[in-house]
This record gives structure tokens, C-alpha cells and sequence, in this order.
């Protein structure tokens, strides 16, 4: 019975089928009737259903088994049967950096964050391949909107390492006027939208803006990055369909690295993971390697030339492995074994892959590789040391932009606070702060 | 049965059945020709507009939406309009004709997702769009409710003010309809009004409402428009057809007085204007009355000026009493004006029960409530 069922499906004939009680007996028999006669009946809204005889449910399971494309061996060699894309040794290079300063970063500002230094830091452990795989084969002008663990794709296109500091130490040349938590990062030159800590609200903005650019007929798409957990929001329902029905270019990013904080992916859902969502929605889906940056490069810049010309939206689920902890307050030792961690983190680790990849063709040394890293680590300590001398943005700023201008009440409110902090100067932490224009 | 048969006949059931909820609403609109229980709840007394307005045109509510709606997409080529069941003209004909004058990629439906429509709107907003999105009721913003307040809200704030989405406009129909009970009579404003970065606007009548609602769209921060929906079809006025504005932020004194200030909005305002009269002619005392228009960020200056002059206020909403946006008004002026007042401030608004169906007339702070506490507040 359940043999047949999956073969049934196979075969495309199981469709989303029409309540019957929309249909009178009458045309319940006829359809019944003409069923018999291999009759494909047009139904409900431009869509096409054939009818059967038989009762056959579709299985849970009708979509498990997406694959996954993937191009490098975990030791960097070409798999058997795939195509080596033969990219720009320039552009590999680029690449194999980026990946590699993110992972210096990361280690720097963790411990940053241990010394209390600043208050909050989540690491891009494992998913550097993801990040600038995707963000290499973007156009540096589609707007990114994203989750919170995606700084490789604002690095990939040039935000400097005094913005990230800035941004990391909430200073008053930060962007975000030292308001948001570290790592919240934005930038408009970057085309980067600012990032907010609630989860998934990101997605259907992020349809809107496709919508936005399909009708002014900019030729931009728009990128989409989120991980498994907030896949798991109404938003993200909303995105998908939203998406799929207004018929948007957008090419939503879900980096699935295995764990939401600490509730695995098998209590985040039941079925072949995000990818298996997308065709019910009318999404176009891969499921792409995400250890493997090759792979990541070469579906993300088919599904960019694939949105733009379709003007239809994209899903690439991108499978990896959050090495790190969730952030800087989490401690993943209490939910995984080390063992689990350490299996990811030594066998194909993106930066590794490549690096391998890199070395066979001879297009990279160790030597190049420790002068890389040592130069960076200086560059980034260098950068700090300027950076936690810089005030903090002035007083002032924790009332403005709440409204393009302010209104009389916080107007009032302002006014307030400033005399009630001259008068207790001494209880309030003023000289941190930039001294006021006025 | 053949194929355009059986379409046809899905295409007459659909149309049979949008036409049956279109007549419900309609119906529910008008308020009392199914049911009695809602008539006289108030009267609405018609603006007049300056003889500089130019032409005028004898439209209600819902048609002076439909013009601010027609103007927004003739003068800005990025507007759209979108949210369930906006194309066909909207359950209470809000939108009606404007899908077939702007075509279907500025006028359209939307899946039946609350949460998507809000999300969708900052996104176009973002992207430097003019998004008006329609919430079919008030009553179901609340899926909403973390788009606006977490993402709408904070977006030029948390960015420092890099993005924002300005853009965007939330209209969504609110208030009692006289049988609307739970889930179509509610008043949502003190909820909104607790966000700061939001604007939240209600209009009293179709004037207003075409002049609020082009504020509101052209307006540099994110706008929530509730629109009482029992004046759709009920308040019509000569609205000038030319584009104007209202400004954002400054309440209306509509009739002048000296011994108690009357704040409201919306429908309340003619509650308020009612109970006015009757003050006046049981009481012998005047009574000066405010429209708030705007209920977020709210022109305390007016009300306190007017507190001031009259020593006594009331404050009256449909929405529960406990957390209102009454108890704001009440403290604010107390804290205000608390030399010039000469009897406690007083509320009189919706019980702190859900929104009922059969108790409507109980419920609703009607004109005796209203006039009730006023004389109890001349008596203090």
C-alpha cells in the first residue's frame, strides 16, 4: 500500500485537491464519471488537478530525500561526477580571505566579549562557506536583508573593519548611534539592512522589497538570509507565500546548521527540512552543500540570473554546522557532545575545504597562510585599540530618530533627562559619552 | 459536464459568495437595517468646508477614503495598494474602481496573512515605496502587532536612522458597528499609542478622513489610520475634492465653551457633540469640545490650554477604561494642570469586558453615560 502510494506520487499525479464541498453531488459524479476517462480537469484557480477512483493519501514523507549539490570532496578535490567551476583564481582568493579574516574576527571579538570588553558577540564558526560563497555571487547591489549571523556578506563587500568595531563597541561613529545590541550591523552603502534581534520579521520585509524593485523594473534582486529556527515563524510562512503568489525576485538564504540556540532541527520540524517547503509554495528550491563554498557560489549565481529573468523567487537552503556556540550567553556543551563539534569542525570545515582546494592547484602556500593571519590579527587588535578610545555617540541621540522629527512630548522628555543628569552628574556615566553639539 | 461549465460555475458560486459577504458588510456598515439595537447611539452632524476649498462633492466616509486613495496613486507613481480583498473594491468598498484605473500590480490582493501584509509594507517602504496596506478589521491587527511595533516602530531608531519606512500607511476599520461583538467593534488606538515611533490617526468624518489620510501617506513616519467603520456609509459631507491635508499631531477645538472640556475620537466625537447640547440645555453650563484627530504623539497643549480655561475634564473612548488612552489624557493634565482643575477628571468609556454582541447599548459610553459624569463633575 505504502509502495504504491509513493509511486503514485512520484509520477506527479497527487495534487492539492479541491474540498468537495465546493461542488455540488452533481458535479462530484461527473467528475467522478470522466475521471475514468484519464479526464484532467481544470479546478480551482489556474490550477490543474487529475482526479482518481482511488483513495491514496500522499505520505508525510512524499518530499524527503532533496539532495544535496555539492562539488568538493571534504579534502578539497573535485567530487566524481561534478564539474569544477574553474573560477577566477582572483576571485577564489577573495574568497578564501574573507572566509578567513570573518574566522579571525570571530576568535578576536569572542574573547573581546570574555574579557568584557563589550557585552555581546555571536561567532560565524562553520558558516563562513555560506556567507561569502552567497555574498560573492550577489551583485554588490541587491539588498541583503538578514538574520544576525551573516557578517561575512557586509565584509565581502567592503564594510571595513573601524565600521565593524565601531558598530561591536557601540561607539558615536557607530551607524546605528550606539543603539543596538553588537553585532547588529547596517549599512546603506552596503546595501545591508540593519539588522533587528526579532526573528524572521526580516522575510516578508524583504518580499516587499523585491516587490518594490520588480515594479520600478530595477534589474536588483533582493537576498534573504535566516536560519532553520526562525523558518519555523508565521513570518516566514508569510514570506514564502507572499513571495510565491506576488511572484518576486528574492532568493531566500536558509543557512540550516543543525540547532536553533539548543533545540535540534528534529524538534524544529518533521519533515526534509526547509528545502521540502518550498515547492508548496511555489518556490523554486535547491538544497546546497553549505561546507562547500564552490557549490554555494554556483547555486547562488544561477539563482540570482534565475529571479532577475523569471522575476519569481528562489529558496537555497544551505546545509552546515553551527560550530560555535549560539552567541557569547550560550554554552553549547549543555545540549551537544564536543565530539559532535569537533567531527564538524575537522572534517570539511569551508575554510579548510578550500584551502585544500587551493594549495592543489597551487595557487595558495602555508607560508601565505600564517603571513594572512598574522597581518589580520594586527590589523583587527590595531583597529580595537583605536576604536575602545572612541566616545560613546552623545546623550542626545538616545531620543532622536524615533520620529524623522522630534515631537513635543519627547522634546519635553529630553529636557528633562539632560537637567536631571547635570544635576547628578556624578551618578551617571557622562564622560563616556560625546560632549553635546549645543 | 464540460470544462467551461464546470468553471463557470465555480466562478458564479465565488461571485455569489463575495457578493453575500459584501452585503453582510454592508449591511453592518449601515449599522441598524438589520438591527435596531445601534440607532441613536449618536448623530452625525456634518463639516462644513471654507468657501476656499473649491469644489465640493457630497461623499461619505468611505468614498472620501476612495478619493485620498485615488489621489495618493495619481500623484505618486511608487503608491501601491494591497491587502485582502482590496481589488474588487474592498469589503467596504474602500477601493473600489482602483484596480482598473491603476492596473493590478498597484491595487492588489494579498494572501489572508496579517503578519505578511504589515512585513510586506515596511518592505516596499523601505525600498523608498508609498505602501498603503488595508487590515480588514482593526480586530485583526494583532498578528501584526510585532511587525508594527517591533519592526515599523524601531526601524529608523535601531538604524540610526539609515532606514526607515516612512512609507508606509496602515489603514484598518474600527470601532462599534452595532453588532460588530467581539471581533468587529474593537478600538485597538491604546495599544499603538504605547509604541513610540508609530503615528496613530482617527478620523471623525469624511472630511478629516481625506485630509488625515494624505497626511498620514505623505507623512515621513509610519501611520496606523483607523477608520471608524459605522461612519462609512453613515456621515457624509461635502468633501472638497482637491488634494489637501490635515496636519498630524494637532487636535480640533470644535465648539468653544467655559465650563468643561469633552475630549474623544472618532464616532465619540459626536457622542460628545450630543451630550454638549444637552449640557447646555438641562445643565445650563458649555461645554468646550476636543477632537483629538491624532492619537499618537497627542496635542497635549491644546487639551491643557482648554483644561486650563474650563477647570474640568472628560474624556470619553469606546475601548476598555483600564491602560485607555483616557487614563494618558487623565494623568497628563492632572500633572498639567492641577491649579486650574476644579473636580477630578473624569472617564467614560468602554467596560473592561470584551467587546459583546447582544449588550452593545450596556457597553458603549453612549450620551447618558457622558452626560451622567458631567453633571456629577459640575456638582464636585
Amino acid at each position: 500500500m505504502y509502495g504504491r502510494l509513493l509511486a503514485t506520487f512520484r509520477h506527479g499525479i497527487l495534487r492539492p485537491k479541491i474540498p468537495y464541498c465546493w461542488l455540488s453531488s452533481s458535479q462530484r459524479r461527473a467528475l467522478v464519471t470522466e475521471a475514468e476517462a484519464s479526464f484532467q480537469a481544470p479546478t480551482m484557480m489556474h490550477r490543474r488537478m487529475p482526479t482518481t477512483t482511488r483513495m491514496e493519501f500522499v505520505p508525510a514523507n512524499a518530499h524527503d530525500g532533496i539532495p544535496m549539490y555539492s562539488i568538493l570532496n571534504k579534502d578539497g578535490t573535485v567530487a566524481d561526477g561534478a564539474e569544477d567551476p574553474k573560477l577566477d583564481k582572483d576571485l577564489l582568493l577573495r574568497m578564501y580571505t574573507k572566509m578567513m579574516q570573518m574566522n579571525i574576527i570571530d576568535h578576536i571579538m569572542y574573547e573581546s566579549q570574555r574579557q568584557g570588553r563589550i557585552s555581546f558577540y555571536m561567532t560565524h564558526y562553520g558558516e563562513e562557506g555560506v556567507l561569502i560563497g552567497s555574498a560573492a555571487a550577489l551583485d554588490d547591489k541587491d539588498l541583503v536583508y538578514v538574520q544576525y549571523r551573516e557578517y561575512g556578506v557586509l565584509l565581502w563587500r567592503g564594510f571595513t573593519l573601524n565600521q565593524t568595531m565601531q558598530q561591536c563597541y557601540s561607539t558615536m561613529y557607530d551607524y546605528g548611534k550606539g543603539r543596538q545590541m553588537p553585532i547588529h550591523y547596517g549599512s546603506t552603502q552596503h546595501h545591508f539592512v540593519t539588522v533587528s534581534s526579532t526573528l524572521a520579521t526580516q522575510m516578508p520585509q524583504a518580499v516587499g522589497t523585491a516587490y518594490a524593485y520588480k515594479m520600478s523594473q530595477k534589474k536588483q534582486c533582493v537576498a534573504c538570509y535566516f536560519g532553520d529556527g526562525a523558518a519555523s515563524e508565521g513570518d516566514a510562512h508569510a514570506a514564502f507565500n507572499f513571495a510565491g503568489t506576488l511572484s518576486v525576485p528574492i532568493i531566500f538564504i536558509c543557512r540550516n546548521n543543525g540547532y536553533a540556540i539548543s533545540t535540534p532541527t528534529h524538534e524544529q520540524y518533521s519533515c526534509d527540512g526547509i528545502a521540502a517547503r518550498g515547492p508548496s509554495y511555489g518556490l523554486t528550491t535547491i538544497r546546497v552543500d553549505g561546507q562547500d563554498i564552490l557549490a554555494m557560489y554556483q547555486a547562488m549565481q544561477e539563482s540570482r540570473r534565475f529571479v532577475l529573468e523569471e522575476q519569481k523567487p528562489i529558496l537555497i537552503e544551505a546545509m552546515t554546522y553551527r560550530i560555535g556556540h549560539h552567541s557569547t550567553s550560550d554554552d553549547s556543551t549543555a545540549y551537544r557532545s564536543v565530539d559532535e563539534v569537533r567531527t564538524w569542525d575537522e572534517q570539511g570545515h569551508p575554510i579548510t575545504r578550500l584551502r585544500h582546494y587551493l594549495m592543489d592547484r597551487g595557487y595558495w602556500t602555508e607560508q601565505q597562510d600564517k603571513e594572512l593571519q598574522t597581518a589580520f590579527k594586527k590589523e583587527v587588535l590595531q583597529t580595537i585599540k583605536e576604536v575602545e578610545k572612541v566616545p560613546k555617540p552623545p546623550i542626545r541621540d538616545l531620543f532622536t530618530d524615533v520620529y524623522k522629527d522630534m515631537p513635543p512630548h519627547l522634546e519635553e522628555q529630553m529636557k528633562y533627562m539632560m537637567g536631571h543628569v547635570k544635576q547628578y552628574r556624578d551618578q551617571y556615566p557622562v564622560d563616556l559619552f560625546a560632549k553635546e553639539q549645543s | 459536464m464540460s470544462l467551461t461549465c464546470l468553471r463557470f460555475t465555480v466562478r458564479a458560486f465565488l461571485r455569489k459568495k463575495v457578493s453575500h459577504r459584501r452585503l453582510q458588510w454592508e449591511q453592518l456598515a449601515s449599522g441598524c437595517e438589520l438591527q435596531k439595537r445601534s440607532a441613536g447611539h449618536f448623530t452625525f452632524v456634518p463639516d462644513t468646508p471654507s468657501s476656499s476649498d473649491g469644489e465640493t462633492a457630497r461623499l461619505n466616509l468611505y468614498q472620501a477614503i476612495t478619493n485620498a486613495l485615488d489621489i495618493t496613486l495619481s500623484n505618486d507613481p511608487t503608491a501601491v495598494i494591497f491587502g485582502e480583498d482590496v481589488a474588487f473594491g474592498g469589503v467596504f468598498r474602500c477601493t473600489v474602481g482602483l484596480q482598473d484605473k491603476y492596473g493590478k500590480h498597484r491595487v492588489f490582493n494579498t494572501p489572508l496573512c496579517e503578519q505578511g501584509i504589515a512585513g510586506f509594507g515596511i518592505g516596499m517602504a523601505v525600498a523608498g515605496a508609498t505602501a498603503v496596506a488595508e487590515m480588514q478589521f482593526a480586530d485583526y491587527i494583532f498578528p501584526a502587532f510585532d511587525q508594527l511595533v517591533n519592526e515599523a516602530a524601531k526601524y529608523r531608531y535601531r538604524s540610526g536612522g539609515l532606514f526607515n519606512c516612512g512609507g508606509l500607511t496602515v489603514r484598518a476599520p474600527c470601532g462599534a458597528v452595532g453588532h460588530g461583538a467581539l471581533y468587529h467593534s474593537q478600538s485597538p488606538e491604546a495599544f499603538f499609542a504605547h509604541v513610540p515611533g508609530l503615528r496613530i490617526v482617527m478620523p471623525r468624518g469624511p472630511i478629516q478622513a481625506k485630509g488625515l489620510l494624505r497626511a498620514c501617506v505623505q507623512d515621513p513616519d509610519p501611520c496606523i489610520f483607523f477608520e471608524p467603520k459605522i461612519l462609512y456609509r453613515l456621515a457624509v459631507e461635502q468633501v472638497p475634492l482637491k488634494d489637501y491635508t490635515l496636519p498630524l499631531g494637532k487636535a480640533q477645538v470644535l465648539q468653544e465653551g467655559d465650563d468643561i472640556t469633552l475630549v474623544g475620537w472618532g464616532t465619540q466625537v459626536h457622542v460628545l457633540r450630543e451630550v454638549a447640547q444637552m449640557v447646555q440645555d438641562k445643565l445650563n453650563a458649555s461645554c468646550e469640545l476636543i477632537d483629538l484627530c491624532t492619537l499618537m504623539p497627542w496635542d497635549k497643549e491644546t487639551v491643557a490650554n482648554s483644561v486650563r480655561k474650563t477647570g474640568r475634564l472628560l474624556v470619553a473612548h469606546e475601548a476598555p477604561l483600564t491602560a485607555g488612552l483616557g487614563a494618558e489624557i487623565a494623568a497628563a493634565i492632572q500633572e498639567e494642570c492641577f491649579l486650574s482643575l476644579e473636580a477630578p477628571v473624569q472617564r467614560v468609556t468602554g467596560f473592561d469586558t470584551p467587546f459583546p454582541h447582544i449588550f452593545e447599548p450596556f457597553y458603549l459610553p453612549d450620551k447618558w453615560r457622558c452626560f451622567d459624569a458631567i453633571k456629577k463633575i459640575m456638582n464636585y
